[in-house]
């Protein structure tokens, strides 16, 4: 499903085109037609984005800041914080590593199938998240294959940490290298070949060509797959079994205070992973920003006197 | 092959493609496999009379039905939200740039609660919709809702971009030979966004078909009336039904590899249509 969340980069580098539409008249609409557009678009953004938004913090606030600050407090909200990071920790740089190989291997030299590899990448993001729990009670459950020789062995993999660790890592595969594959295809070879060639080996190429060309991309991937990381819900809710206090990530946790109809409790946890977001597009904004930058600083003079006429 | 073979400069090939692959196996592709061999446990009437039965087919219609509704709603109102953040200037509009993304960042299960609260009886939004005889929360339309909401970024994302690189050209052309704004959207602009707004409803759509955690909050999970087919393998996995919760979710899965393999032929279209880069 590649596409809709990767960094844009061409479109990055003119930010505000507005300007080049709304001085012609050929390219812009009668003010009513404007208007009406710009009001229905918004007031559906408005209603359907932005209010639920809200909703959470207002709700998370509603008995005040007492029970606010005592439901994070709880020992059950902290463990189950300890416990989201813990799999974010664990997931994210293994998926990071991944996304780097695999972006080496398919950007930097041809071969077949690369295509189909590329697919194969994406497919955890067209896989509900309830299969990807699925798929790992049919092998590590008690009539799971592996079941019967890990309970003999005494491991414990599904409803305790080791599962959710999986499941976090299954659901957040793709987010680093589908960020890189297209923009280390876009940037070619040429600059590694000659860092090789003037005597620098393998490594030294990655650290000091590679890396300073890809930051503002793997920054990107890595913090959306953060965020889904924390934020995972379907997946992880099949594999952790609900222990209170041991298996229960953040949102769970707010699954079980919203089903004990701890609405305020809730709310409260819910919260959290909200700021989480908002510092996640915030972030992802700020690193769209540099990377326009960026982009505009490298791109020639010619190109720009292109896209200025 | 060995003539094909060109002489690699970089290092690190093998290394990394055998990791690549030795990883995906690992963590994706084994664990799917799983699935599909579980399922041969049963014979095919078994399986049939799993994937067929009443509570799970009226799953079906509520999953497609409400997913096909909700990303055709989000085709309409994305295409206009890209376009307004594309073509016009407006206060605040950074900011509801980056916020469109919301859906991708806020975790799905605080996604549910928060529509929950808005449209329950007593909600900020329900309490005016129930004097009006509308209903949302813990009905199917409630499904609808949640998944007009997880939706929306992907038709916006993949159509600003197209939006944004459009010539002025050719609308300035189509206008010095009398064409009416509506007649150049209909017949200029909006024959090279099909193949991106196609590709935003589909992603929409695969998206919606598996969604879970923002879902169940809001649908009140009512047998044959509010039941997503997702809730459904949950359901089986609870009762111990091993072999049932994988049989329904092969029928999603084969579902989802065909979506995927339509987006992929949506995105060549794309850029075909655009001379894009994919």
């Amino acid at each position: 499903m590649a596409g809709a969340t990767t960094l844009n980069w061409a479109a990055a580098a003119h930010a505000d085109t507005a300007a080049r539409f709304e001085t012609r008249d050929a390219t812009r609409e009668t003010p009513l037609v404007k208007w009406l557009v710009l009001g229905l678009s918004l007031t559906f953004f408005a209603v359907f984005l932005l209010l639920p938004l809200v909703a959470v913090f207002v709700e998370a606030l509603r008995k005040g800041w007492e029970t606010y600050w005592t439901a994070l407090a709880h020992e059950d909200a902290l463990s189950a914080v300890k416990l989201t990071l813990t799999a974010a920790i664990i997931a994210v740089p293994l998926n990071l590593v991944f996304g780097v190989c695999a972006a080496w291997a398919i950007a930097k030299f041809e071969f077949r199938g690369k295509h189909f590899l590329i697919t194969l990448i994406d497919l955890p993001f067209s896989v509900s998240p309830v299969i990807a729990g699925l798929v790992y009670v049919l092998i590590f459950g008690a009539q799971g294959w592996l079941g019967p020789w890990l309970a003999a062995h005494e491991i414990k993999i599904l409803f305790a940490v080791p599962g959710i660790v999986l499941a976090t890592v299954f659901v957040t595969f793709p987010f680093v290298a589908r960020e890189l594959i297209p923009l280390m295809q876009a940037q070619g070879r040429e600059e590694e070949e000659a860092a090789i060639v003037l005597g620098a080996n393998g490594w030294q190429t990655f650290w000091y060509v590679t890396l300073p060309n890809i930051k503002w991309g793997l920054l990107y991937g890595v913090i959306l797959c953060n965020a889904r990381a924390m934020g995972e819900f379907g997946a992880v809710s099949v594999v952790s079994g609900h222990i209170r206090g041991q298996t229960n990530t953040l949102p769970l946790h707010v699954e079980i205070l919203y089903n004990e109809y701890q609405f305020a409790a809730a709310f409260a946890v819910a919260s959290l992973l909200a700021m989480l977001a908002l510092v996640t597009l915030g972030i992802k904004t700020w690193v769209e920003h540099r990377a326009a930058h960026a982009s505009r600083d490298e791109t020639p003079p010619e190109a720009l006197q292109d896209a200025a006429s | 092959m060995a003539a094909t073979r060109t002489f690699r400069v970089l290092p690190g090939f093998h290394l990394t493609l055998g990791y690549t692959l030795a990883y995906l196996s690992l963590i994706v592709l084994l664990p799917l496999a799983a699935v599909f061999l579980k399922t041969a446990s049963l014979s095919l009437a078994e399986f049939w009379a799993v994937v067929s039965a009443p509570r799970v087919v009226a799953t079906y219609k509520l999953s497609f039905g409400m997913s096909l509704a909700a990303a055709a709603i989000n085709a309409v109102f994305g295409l206009m939200l890209a376009w307004s953040l594309v073509r016009y200037t407006f206060p605040g509009k950074r900011l509801i740039d980056a916020l469109v993304d919301l859906p991708f960042a806020l975790p799905t299960a605080v996604a549910g609660i928060a529509l929950t609260a808005l449209y329950a009886k007593n909600g900020w939004l329900g309490q005016y919709l129930e004097p009006l005889g509308i209903q949302v929360a813990f009905k199917p339309q409630g499904v609808l809702v949640a998944l007009v909401f997880i939706g929306l970024p992907f038709v916006v994302r993949t159509v600003q971009p197209i939006l944004e690189d459009l010539d002025t050209e050719l609308e300035e052309a189509a206008a010095s030979l009398g064409a009416q704004r509506w007649q150049i959207f209909r017949h200029v602009i909006l024959p090279v966004l099909l193949p991106a707004l196609l590709t935003g409803f589909a992603l929409a759509f695969a998206r919606a078909v598996g969604e879970y955690g923002s879902v169940i909050f809001i649908a009140g999970n009512i047998p044959m009336v509010s039941e997503i087919t997702p809730l459904m393998i949950i359901t089986k996995l609870e009762q111990y039904d091993y072999s049932g919760a994988t049989a329904i979710a092969v029928v999603m899965l084969l579902l989802s590899f065909t979506l995927l393999l339509a987006i992929n032929g949506l995105q060549a279209w794309t850029a075909k249509r655009t001379g894009r880069d994919r």
